[in-house]
């Protein structure tokens, strides 16, 4: 068990997503972060699904009620455990009763925005719809189907055989940096409406930076920049939508969808962010300028294989460290 | 593109939309899911989710080529023959207008008609549930009455209480939970349309039909609280 003692809010209990609930009008939810769980629970020796806590407000802090291992990836939030400060994107073992501080994400160009706080055995709360991931509306999933509040206990699952190691990860925003022009960029496949735009607003799309408002959050980024114009007006029929879909409402401002935004959409779709690259992202805080990049379906899979790629040199370095006995 | 056949466009990489042309009938959704009954077996896709006239197809994984795919999807859907109706109907009885009907006035102005107009030609119609969508246990309905149409707000509404009733273009609906919405709401009613509980854990199937009964009419307000 951890105890929860003090969020600024919006943190919640998230695995990998719900990935098979649209048909009931789900969206995924999930972490804004993937390869980020999937890290911290490849130290803990965790499944790499294994849920997990999504903290996007700080300071926030936990107690431990035993003694327990945890990890800390996403941004690096100067963590310190009873004081001492923690390596980000490793991780460390608690005694009982030790607190757990996460500060503010430290400034710098990859510093990201929210952080992942993986235990040893995963959070062990119900999966409700093949997910533990908290979806808001409906109050599905995660811990009471809520964001976490102070006083909040939370159980962990059963120890896994895998020790956990003493590594520290060379974060995917290091591995994998990604800009045009200077800027944070993310790969984007036109999408069904794209051509219905004028060609000044499609080439703006992909040619101006786009700066994250106030209004995002993990619904969805509302984005400011030139305003985008379809050649007619377009109404249309609801259809189903995925995390990374760009939207563009009646105002001309551009809306991506997010991992807790809805399955659906009617507004016209300029593009979408490819799944490869949403946790990019999702690591960016409010007020980042970034670029989209147009990719076509080669380009979309070299970038998933990439990301793949990173993920199984993470998997092989693990498996050889826990070979050699170091963990 | 030829005239007649559907759209097949990606959404990323995790995702394509398949998107027949036409004016939306119940007839087309009737085939939209015998489509979605057929490709949800396929082991390359997740889940084959019905749309208004159109399906949602959420990849396990990126295929090399998307052609193949492509491909399979439209000689599917020359194949399909459409899915009947599941025949149980769900009558919701709703309070237009007032404070629970914030939009009305919104409505009126848009199509010019009267309140009680509007009211007798948005409980007319047996309403066929065409998908699932939008929130957990959202109903997308057909059959709308196209005088009612009106465009969605410019600026989404950031929450509308559960059981709000609203039009968005040309269609309408029922909120099964609060949250945003880009709709009019022109009243409200009572119904538990999702209960994670249930297996399925939803009340109310695509298949399935609504019918609106008056509870009560309000007059419209404006936004401002104000009476017009």
């Amino acid at each position: 068990m951890i105890e929860i003692l003090e969020t600024g809010g919006l943190a919640s209990v998230q695995d990998l997503g719900r990935f098979a609930a649209f048909r009931w009008g789900l969206g995924t939810a999930g972490v804004m972060d993937p390869p980020a769980l999937r890290a911290a629970n490849l130290l803990l020796g965790n499944p790499e699904g294994a849920a997990a806590i999504e903290i996007q407000l700080f300071p926030f802090a936990v107690r431990f009620e035993a003694d327990l291992d945890f990890a800390l990836t996403g941004a690096d939030c100067a963590a310190t455990l009873d004081g001492a400060p923690l390596l980000p994107w490793s991780a460390g073992s608690a005694r009982a009763g030790q607190l757990l501080r996460l500060d503010l994400p430290r400034d710098g160009a990859r510093a990201g925005c929210r952080a992942c706080l993986g235990l040893r055995g995963g959070i062990d709360v119900p999966i409700v719809l093949g997910s533990r991931s908290t979806q808001l509306r409906g109050s599905v999933g995660g811990f009471e189907g809520r964001h976490l509040r102070p006083g909040d206990r939370l159980p962990v699952g059963p120890e896994p055989e895998a020790p956990t190691l003493r590594a520290s990860i060379v974060p995917p925003a290091l591995a994998l940096p990604l800009e045009v022009d200077g800027l944070p960029a993310v790969r984007a496949l036109p999408a069904a409406e794209h051509d219905a735009f004028t060609a000044a607003s499609g080439a703006a799309f992909w040619n101006e930076p786009w700066r994250i408002t106030p209004q995002s959050d993990r619904y969805g980024y509302r984005l400011a920049g030139p305003v985008l114009e379809p050649e007619t007006p377009l109404e249309l029929r609801s259809h189903g939508i995925v995390p990374g879909v760009v939207q563009v409402p009646h105002g001309g401002q551009p809306i991506v969808q997010m991992r807790d935004g809805q399955p659906s959409g009617g507004y016209p779709k300029i593009a979408t962010v490819i799944e490869a690259d949403l946790w990019r992202l999702g690591q960016m805080p409010i007020g980042t300028r970034f670029r989209f990049l147009e990719v076509d379906w080669e380009e979309a899979l070299a970038a998933t294989a990439e990301l793949e790629s990173w993920l199984v040199r993470l998997r092989r370095v693990t498996s050889l460290l826990r070979a050699r006995r170091i963990g | 593109m030829s005239v007649g056949e559907p759209r097949v466009s990606p959404l990323g990489t995790s995702a394509l939309l398949f998107d027949p042309p036409g004016e939306t009938s119940l007839e087309t959704q009737r085939r939209i899911w015998a489509l979605a009954r057929e490709a949800e077996r396929w082991p390359e896709l997740r889940e084959a989710v019905p749309g208004v006239n159109n399906l949602l197809l959420t990849l396990e994984r990126p295929p090399a080529r998307l052609e193949p795919l492509v491909d399979r999807l439209l000689a599917a859907w020359r194949a399909v023959e459409p899915l009947p109706l599941g025949g149980r109907v769900f009558e919701l009885a709703v309070r237009y207008g007032g404070e629970e009907g914030p939009h009305l006035a919104d409505v009126v102005a848009h199509t010019r008609l009267s309140v009680e107009e509007i009211v007798a030609r948005h409980t007319a119609p047996l309403y066929p549930v065409f998908a699932i969508g939008s929130h957990p246990g959202y109903c997308y309905l057909g059959g709308m009455d196209p005088r009612l149409s009106t465009p969605r707000r410019k600026v989404p509404v950031v929450s509308i209480p559960a059981g709000s009733v609203s039009i968005g273009g040309g269609q309408t609906g029922v909120s099964a939970s609060a949250g945003p919405s880009g709709w009019n709401t022109i009243g409200r009613t009572e119904m538990v349309f999702f209960d994670p509980s249930l297996d399925p854990p939803i009340r109310v199937r695509p298949g399935d039909a609504i019918r609106f009964r008056v509870e009560r009419v309000r007059p419209p307000i404006r936004l401002d609280g104000g009476r017009p």
